[in-house]
C-alpha cells in the first residue's frame, strides 16, 4: 500500500498532493468569485430599485433550487458558446474554449455566490442603523461611508456565514471532476482506475478532504475570535 | 431558443421524474429514522455513542458526496469477500448504492438539526415529565420528540431540497434521473441553454411544492402555540 502512496514516478503521492493543491486553489478562487458575485447582488436585493431586486430574487431562488451538476453542466457545454457570443459582438472570430478550471470557478462562484448574497446581506442588515446615520451626520459620501464605516463591519458579521459557505464550496468542487479538472476527486478516480484499488484511494480522498475541511474550521475559527475582539455578543 | 427542441425534452425529461422522486422519498424517510438515531447517540451520555455519532457527522458533512457514492459503489467493491458474500447482491446495484449514500448524508445532515431541536427543549418540560412519572420512553414520544419536530421543521426544509439537488449525482453512476437525460439531451443536440431551463424549471417546480408543503406543517404545528 505504501508504495501505492509513494512520491514519485512509482506512486500516486504527488499527483494526490498536487491535486490537493488544486482542489484549494479552485476552492478559493471560486469563493472569491462567489464573493464579489455575492456582495453585487446583496446590493441589488437592498436596493430600492424593483428590477434590481427581481433580478437578484431570481439568481438566488434558480441557483438555490437547481443541481449544481446541472448548473455545472450549463457551464460546461455552454461556458465556451456564451463567450464567443460575447466576442463576436466585439468583433472576435474565431474559436474560443475555456479552461476547465475557469469554468470549474465560473460555476462554483456562480452557486457560492448565491449563497453569499444571502450571507452578506444579513449582514449588511445586521449593522446597527445608527452606524450609518452617524456616517451621514459626519457628511460622508456614499462610497466612503460604504468602504469606510459599513463595509469593516459587514466583513466581521458574515464570517461565520462565510466559513459554512467555504465548507459548501469545497464540498462542491467535487463536482468539477466530471469537466476534467485534476483535482482530489478526479485524480483518485484515475488512480483507482489504473491500479485497480479504488478503496484505498478513495479513502485517502476522504482524508485529504477532511484534512482541508478540519484545517479550515480551525482557521475561520481563529478569524471569527480575533476580528470580535472587543466585540460583546448581544444576547437575544 | 429552440422551442421545438425544448418542448421533446421535456417529454423526455419528464419521465426522469419517477427516479428522482423515489429516491429522494426512500432515502429521507431510511435517513430520517437514522438520523433520530443518530441524535440520539450524540446526546447521550455514554462516551463510546457519543463519540461515533460525532465523528459519524464529521466525516459526512466533511466529504464531498460525489466521493461518498464513489467509495461505497466503486470502493467497496474492490474487496473479493464483499463481492463474494450476500451484500454484493446489494451493493452491485447504483440504485442501491445512490440510495445508501444518500440516507447516510441526510442522516448525518439532519442529526444535527435534530439534535439542535432536541437541546432547545426546555428542560423544565422534561422534569415535569419525569415528576409525574413518565418513563423515559414515554417522555420522548410525548414531550422531546412533538417539540423538536415543531423547532427543527424549518431547518428540515431546507434539508429536503438539498436532498432533491443531491439525487442528479446518481445520474453519474449511470442513473436515468432528470439530471442523467438532461445531459444525455445536452451532449447530442449541443443545446446546454434550453436543456437547463426545462430540467431546471422541473427541480425548482418540485421544491416549490417541498416548500410549501413544509411551510404548512409549520402553520399547521404552530397552530395555537406562543412564539
Amino acid at each position: 500500500m505504501m508504495e501505492l502512496l509513494a512520491f514519485g514516478d512509482t506512486g500516486w503521492g504527488d499527483e494526490l498532493l498536487l491535486s490537493m493543491v488544486m482542489t484549494i486553489l479552485v476552492s478559493t478562487s471560486s469563493l472569491a468569485f462567489g464573493l464579489i458575485i455575492g456582495t453585487i447582488f446583496a446590493s441589488f436585493k437592498l436596493s430600492n430599485s424593483y428590477i434590481l431586486k427581481t433580478i437578484a430574487e431570481f439568481y438566488t431562488t434558480v441557483v438555490r433550487g437547481v443541481p449544481e451538476l446541472l448548473v455545472i453542466y450549463l457551464l460546461f457545454f455552454g461556458g465556451s458558446g456564451a463567450v464567443m457570443y460575447v466576442a463576436k459582438i466585439f468583433g472576435h472570430m474565431g474559436y474560443i474554449e475555456l479552461s476547465p478550471f475557469t469554468i470549474g470557478t465560473i460555476a462554483v462562484g456562480a452557486i457560492s455566490g448565491a449563497y453569499s448574497t444571502e450571507v452578506i446581506r444579513g449582514a449588511i442588515l445586521a449593522v446597527p442603523k445608527g452606524q450609518f446615520e452617524a456616517a451621514q451626520t459626519l457628511g460622508m459620501a456614499k462610497y466612503t461611508m460604504s468602504f469606510k464605516v459599513i463595509f469593516p463591519q459587514v466583513a466581521r458579521l458574515a464570517l461565520p456565514g462565510i466559513g459554512n459557505v467555504w465548507q459548501v464550496t469545497l464540498k462542491d468542487t467535487a463536482l468539477i471532476s466530471v469537466t476534467g479538472l485534476v483535482e482530489i476527486m478526479r485524480q483518485s478516480k484515475i488512480a483507482a482506475g489504473s491500479t485497480h484499488e479504488p478503496f484505498i484511494f478513495y479513502t485517502v480522498a476522504i482524508i485529504l478532504y477532511l484534512f482541508i475541511t478540519s484545517i479550515s474550521y480551525q482557521f475561520f475559527n481563529r478569524a471569527e475570535t480575533k476580528f470580535s475582539k472587543g466585540f460583546v455578543r448581544e444576547v437575544s | 431558443m429552440r422551442f421545438e427542441l425544448m418542448y421533446d425534452s421535456f417529454f423526455k425529461i419528464i419521465q426522469g421524474i419517477p427516479l428522482t422522486l423515489e429516491v429522494v422519498f426512500l432515502s429521507t424517510i431510511f435517513g430520517l429514522f437514522l438520523a433520530v438515531g443518530v441524535a440520539l447517540m450524540r446526546v447521550s451520555n455514554n462516551k463510546i455513542f457519543s463519540n461515533f455519532a460525532y465523528y459519524f457527522i464529521y466525516t459526512i458533512r466533511g466529504t464531498p458526496l460525489l466521493l461518498q457514492l464513489f467509495f461505497i459503489y466503486y470502493g467497496l467493491a474492490q474487496f473479493s469477500f464483499i463481492r463474494e458474500s450476500f451484500l454484493w447482491f446489494f451493493l452491485e446495484d447504483p440504485l442501491f448504492c445512490g440510495i445508501l449514500t444518500l440516507t447516510l448524508s441526510t442522516a448525518a445532515y439532519s442529526a444535527e438539526i435534530i439534535r439542535g431541536g432536541m437541546q432547545s427543549v426546555a428542560p423544565a418540560y422534561i422534569e415535569a415529565g419525569s415528576s409525574m412519572g413518565m418513563s423515559k420512553m414515554l417522555r420522548l414520544r410525548k414531550i422531546i420528540l412533538p417539540i423538536t419536530i415543531r423547532q427543527a421543521l424549518p431547518a428540515y426544509g431546507n434539508e429536503l431540497i438539498l436532498m432533491v439537488k443531491a439525487t442528479s449525482l446518481i445520474s453519474i453512476v449511470t442513473l436515468m434521473e432528470i439530471t442523467g437525460i438532461a445531459r444525455t439531451i445536452i451532449s447530442k443536440t449541443y443545446a446546454p441553454v434550453e436543456i437547463f431551463i426545462v430540467a431546471g424549471s422541473i427541480y425548482l417546480l418540485i421544491n416549490f411544492i417541498i416548500t410549501r408543503f413544509i411551510k404548512y406543517a409549520e402553520y399547521r404545528l404552530n397552530h395555537g402555540s406562543i412564539q
